[in-house]
């Protein structure tokens, strides 16, 4: 049952937050050189006209490469806690509605029951015009253990399913990290799914 | 094979606002028109980023003593708890303030709003809670401004507050009033939420015990966190 007092109802960011939520460098989770796979995950945020966002913030919550929480509730004891990795970062959206991150590749964590969730993002979308934040997730395209993950193979529209799978992009440079797309489509034609969490 | 994460409670119906709201314009372009996929709680969801060991940087509680001056305004105390449903203490998360200027210009060059800014006031704070889930900020009142939204359209005074909570799914991002402020009655994103109880959370309390004699006024605001489910194993 639900507890005595009500949760405080959400409020718009509005467009001046990044007065307060500014930190421009939390969009590299990689700074404490953390164990696995470097990836850069670009995106651009757009509206039900199709025009940038210029004014949301994106944070991201994941698991380490091995697929664990850094948080006292994963108690996954067969799997390290990596001490240079929180899995924790944010990003506003530039001028054109781009943001990137740096992170690692997470491992698959576990689902409910005895279920094994595919390698995942998990991501809050904030901005001026949405009175309450946006859930989605970001999953990885062409990734073996997406067949079983219980909430990809819980969409039935391929359509909508594809907008849960970051794209890999075109090799940059030698030596430089795989690079994925993730563009977030809050309303219309493309619309991301998101999650009522 | 571990047990399943105990989810978080749903907000019941009313009680948060809802993504489209015409009477906020911009809601219009922005809310989805899919409905969300629901998704049953995993420990993607009842975990979420741990602000203790102080990495997210000093506490910065003192919006007055900034600059080399003192800010205009009505100095004064905000102080409350970070709780959950059943009124237990958030502790060590991490709080994020922001607010215009008494005049209600935001230091932020996006804010064209014909009214001086104040050389002494950026208007940004932030505070992990303490054991108790307190959190202490020391600020000036911050200005009533107009906005775009429809003529003659102006925002009740407000300090924007985000907090994180133990979980992702308890990330909160909501804005404080003040009593008595007669703009309330027309704004339509703090009328955003239908339940009139639920709206009443996001109105501090004058605090005469609060305030400080010569010094500043006190205004005390708790908020509240989703929490969890109780169960046979939980008697809370």
């Amino acid at each position: 049952m639900a507890g005595k007092l009500i949760p405080t109802p959400s409020q718009t960011v509005g467009p001046f937050f990044s007065l307060g939520l500014d930190r421009p460098e939390w969009n590299d989770l990689t700074v404490g050189n953390p164990a696995g796979e470097r990836i850069v995950i670009e995106g651009r945020v757009t509206d039900g006209d199709g025009a940038p966002v210029p004014d949301a913030v994106v944070e991201i919550w994941q698991a380490n490469a091995a697929g664990r929480y850094a948080h006292p509730e994963d108690q996954q004891s067969d799997k390290p806690l990596d001490p240079n990795f929180r899995g924790f970062g944010r990003c506003a959206t530039d001028a054109e509605g781009r943001f990137h991150f740096t992170t690692v590749k997470p491992g698959t964590v576990p689902g409910r029951g005895n279920s094994l969730q595919a390698p995942h993002i998990n991501v809050l979308l904030f901005s001026r015009g949405l009175l309450i934040h946006l859930h989605t997730r970001i999953y990885f395209e062409r990734e073996a253990a997406n067949a079983a993950d219980p909430l990809l193979s819980s969409i039935e529209d391929p359509k909508v399913r594809g907008t849960l799978l970051a794209r890999r992009e075109g090799s940059g440079q030698a030596g430089s990290p795989p690079r994925y797309r993730f563009n977030i489509v809050m309303q219309g034609e493309n619309e991301t799914a998101f999650l009522e969490l | 094979m571990a047990s399943d994460p105990l989810p978080y409670a749903r907000p019941l119906p009313g009680t948060q606002p809802p993504v489209l709201y015409p009477d906020y314009a911009s809601t219009q372009k922005r809310a989805p028109k899919r409905a969300p996929i629901r998704l049953e709680h995993t420990l993607s969801e009842t975990t979420g980023p741990v602000f203790e060991g102080g990495w997210a940087g000093p506490d910065s509680t003192d919006l007055t003593r900034r600059h080399k001056g003192a800010p205009l305004g009505e100095r004064m105390i905000l102080q409350g708890r970070v709780l959950d449903e059943d009124g237990r203490p958030v502790a060590g998360t991490l709080v994020e303030l922001w607010q215009c200027n008494s005049a209600g210009r935001y230091h932020h060059q996006v804010d064209q709003h014909d009214a001086p800014l104040d050389p002494n006031f950026t208007g940004a704070g932030q505070a992990v809670t303490n054991a108790a889930g307190e959190y202490r900020f020391l600020t000036i009142k911050p200005g009533a401004y107009p906005w775009r939204n429809s003529p003659n359209a102006w925002r009740p005074a407000h300090i924007h507050l985000a907090v994180f909570g133990p979980a992702f799914v308890t990330r909160l991002n909501t804005q404080m009033y003040f009593p008595g402020d007669p703009l309330l009655a027309y704004d339509p994103i703090f009328q955003s939420t239908a339940d009139a109880e639920a709206r009443e959370w996001l109105i501090a309390q004058y605090d005469p015990e609060l305030s400080e004699p010569e010094w500043a006024l006190g205004y005390r605001w708790d908020m509240v966190l989703r929490g969890r489910h109780a169960t046979p194993l939980d008697p809370a």
